[in-house]
Order: C-alpha cells, then sequence, then structure tokens
C-alpha cells in the first residue's frame, strides 16, 4: 500500500481472520470521550439516538475498564476506589468482550485514542488489526494538516480505506 | 501474544523519509523570520514559536505512539526518557495547519507545507539531571540543526530561537495525560556548548468521565 510520502506502514497489514462481511460497526473516541467516529456496516437493531448511543458506548468501556483493573488479581500497583478516574494506560486493561451476539474489540493509546471495533461473535483476535487501524487513522487524519484534532473525522480517504480493511478482516 | 518491545528512536529515524536539512533549517530560519516582523516583538516570537510547536506535538505524539509500540505512559521518568527523546531524535513533522496565519505571511511556507513538508531532527539527545523525587529532568541536545546558520544579532537577545521544540515536547506529553513546563536552561546561541531542556512535570492528568449525569 503506498500512502503519502512514500512512508510505510508498520507493522503490514496483519493476516485477515475470517471473510465475509461480519463487521458490525466501529466507533473511535478521543480521551475526552468525543466520538471522533462512528462507522456502520450491518446493524439491523438501532434504539438509541447517535449521541446516546456513543455516550452508552463510552460509558461500558469506561466502567468496564475500571471493574477489570479493580478485580486484577496480579497487579500489586496501587489501586484506586472503583470509578475514581485513571490515567489512560494505567491498571491492566481488557482488549475484548464477547457475547453470543457479538464481539467487542477495544483498544487504547497512551493518548487516550480509543479504538472499539464490533464484531460477529466468532472473529478471532483482532489486535493486531485496532493496531494497523490507529496506524491508519495517524496516517489519513493526524497527518492531514487540515484536520482539527479533537474534532470529528470527515476524511473521505480515511473512510474509504477504513470500510476496505475492515471488509477484509472481519 | 507477547508485547511488542517498543522500537527505538533510531530505528524509526531510519525507517521514515527524510527531507534536505538545509532546506528544513532555512525554511524554519524563515518563519522565525517572518514572526519576527510580523509581532516585533521577541517575547510574543517566543510564544509562538511554543505554541506551534504545542501544535504539532499534539498530533506528533500519535505518529511517535504508533510507529513507537509504546503501550503505556504511566512513569513520568521512563515516558520522559523515550518519549521527549524519541520524539525529539524521530521526526519533527510540520503539517500547514499547525502554522497560525498572521494576514498572508505564511503564504510561502503554506505553499511548501501543502505538499508535504517534512522535518527531521536526526541529533543525538540524552535525558539526565533528574531530580530527587523524578519529576524534573533535562534533555540535552548536542546538535541541532535548526541553528546551523543563526548567529543571533543584539536586537534578538531575548529570542529563544529553537523554542518550537519546547512546544514539541510539552504537547506531546501532554497528550499523554502529562502537564509539564518545558524551559531552555542552555542556548548555544547564547555561547552555552548546548542546549538544554529543562522538562518539569506539573501533574499527571487521570481520564475523567467526560459526561454529566443529566446529560
Amino acid at each position: 500500500m503506498q500512502f503519502f510520502g512514500g512512508s510505510e506502514i508498520s507493522p503490514s497489514p496483519p493476516a485477515p481472520t475470517a471473510s465475509g462481511n461480519n463487521a458490525h460497526m466501529m466507533y473511535v473516541f478521543n480521551r475526552n470521550g468525543v466520538c471522533l467516529l462512528y462507522r456502520e456496516w450491518n446493524r439491523p437493531l438501532r434504539t438509541l439516538n447517535a449521541q446516546q448511543d456513543h455516550k452508552l458506548m463510552f460509558g461500558l468501556l469506561f466502567s468496564l475498564k475500571s471493574l477489570t483493573a479493580k478485580m486484577d488479581p496480579t497487579s500489586s500497583a496501587e489501586k484506586g476506589n472503583l470509578g475514581v478516574p485513571q490515567l489512560p494506560g494505567q491498571g491492566c486493561s481488557f482488549h475484548s468482550f464477547r457475547t453470543n451476539t457479538y464481539k467487542l474489540s477495544f483498544m487504547e493509546t497512551p493518548s487516550g485514542i480509543k479504538i472499539i471495533l464490533v464484531t460477529h461473535p466468532r472473529t478471532g483476535d483482532l489486535r493486531e488489526s485496532l493496531k494497523y487501524i490507529y496506524n491508519l487513522y495517524v496516517e489519513y487524519v493526524v497527518k492531514n494538516p487540515l484536520y482539527t484534532p479533537g474534532s470529528p473525522i470527515r476524511c473521505e480517504l480515511f473512510n474509504t480505506t477504513l470500510d476496505q480493511y475492515v471488509r477484509g478482516i472481519a | 501474544m507477547a508485547p511488542v518491545a517498543p522500537r527505538s528512536g533510531d530505528a524509526i529515524f531510519a525507517s521514515v523519509e527524510r527531507v534536505n536539512a538545509e532546506l528544513f533549517t532555512l525554511t524554519y530560519g524563515a518563519i522565525v523570520r517572518q514572526l519576527l516582523t510580523d509581532l516585533e516583538e521577541v517575547d510574543e516570537v517566543n510564544k509562538q514559536l511554543d505554541q506551534m510547536g504545542y501544535n504539532i506535538g499534539i498530533r506528533l505524539i500519535d505518529e511517535f505512539l504508533a510507529k513507537s509500540n509504546v503501550s503505556r505512559c504511566i512513569d513520568f521518568k521512563e515516558t520522559a526518557e523515550v518519549i521527549a527523546k524519541g520524539l525529539v531524535l524521530a521526526s519533527l513533522k510540520s503539517p500547514v495547519k499547525h502554522l497560525p496565519c498572521h494576514g498572508s505571511a505564511f503564504k510561502a511556507i503554506y505553499d511548501i507545507t501543502s505538499v508535504g513538508f517534512k522535518m527531521f531532527l536526526g541529533v543525538t539527545a540524552s535525558v539526565t539531571n533528574w531530580d530527587a523525587d523524578g519529576t524534573c529532568c533535562s534533555i540535552v541536545l548536542e546538535d541541532n540543526p535548526l541553528v546551523d546558520f543563526v548567529e543571533l544579532p543584539d536586537t534578538c537577545q531575548g529570542l529563544y530561537y529553537c523554542n518550537i521544540l519546547s512546544g514539541v515536547v510539552r504537547g506531546a506529553l501532554e497528550m499523554v495525560s502529562m502537564k509539564t513546563e518545558v524551559t531552555w536552561v542552555r542556548d548555544m546561541l547564547r555561547g552555552d556548548d548546548v542546549f538544554e531542556l529543562q522538562v518539569k512535570l506539573l501533574k499527571q492528568v487521570p481520564e475523567e468521565y467526560p459526561y454529566k449525569d443529566d446529560e
């Protein structure tokens, strides 16, 4: 894949773990809880308006992160009370959960960017894929001089590349 | 899956495309020159350079994180070592939007930046002078391509010519939850033997739930 300026995205895209169109939707949040991006590929059921939906997703991750860190039996690091804000990356972190109807994969960077991909429950490990999506975000969004950091992403090139990539992995 | 070891600044630097050092140096010079003309006050120029650096830093951090496989930044000491050093080392890049616009002053620079202006500093930086509680350190640059052709005239004695760098470090660290204060301690343009940036941790900002209950 040729990127602007010729710099290669590393690592190269991980091998697909499934085929077919199994991805439901994807969210990108920044550290302030702003939903930078919401993409939807296959979502038959919608019960909330977009804003409530984003808020609910962010709240789910926020609470789950706090809970998983609190329940961590191995880490000796000092744990705050439940619900006390953590630094991004502090404590242990979960990377996916699976229900009988969907699988949610999650990645958080030290800069607080959260990437969430909701796919078919039988999808394999998507951690490398999320990392690759983060690389796409850097190449197509962060490096776009006309993109204002913290604002919703409206980069056609990013969206098409993302669509293409997600179609390939899930 | 074993965690991937963070890549060093050198490795990243080696893998990215670079631009002619002289073009970079001269372009940076043109920015400073134009700021001096536009703002007249040296202090204002310092402030503006710092702000430009900050705007670069808050973007650069994501590229840095994506390329370096750093997965967590909790410990200030460790982070300063890796990030501050890595940032200065690895890449300094300035897309268009980072430059504040003063009238038509930046027209020429916009033209260059809009076709993919890239700056890369390939200099050796070391992180030293930690204080006792590990919240303050210095980044020392022995070589700095920004100042290759520069001599401070009498009229600009208060100018921190490389103030953009302090802004970059501040912006980048802020994005990983560390509010810092970055000041120049030594400056080769003022007769010191190296460049020294003092980085002081003010506070670490935890992530907060951004929504109110009644929203």
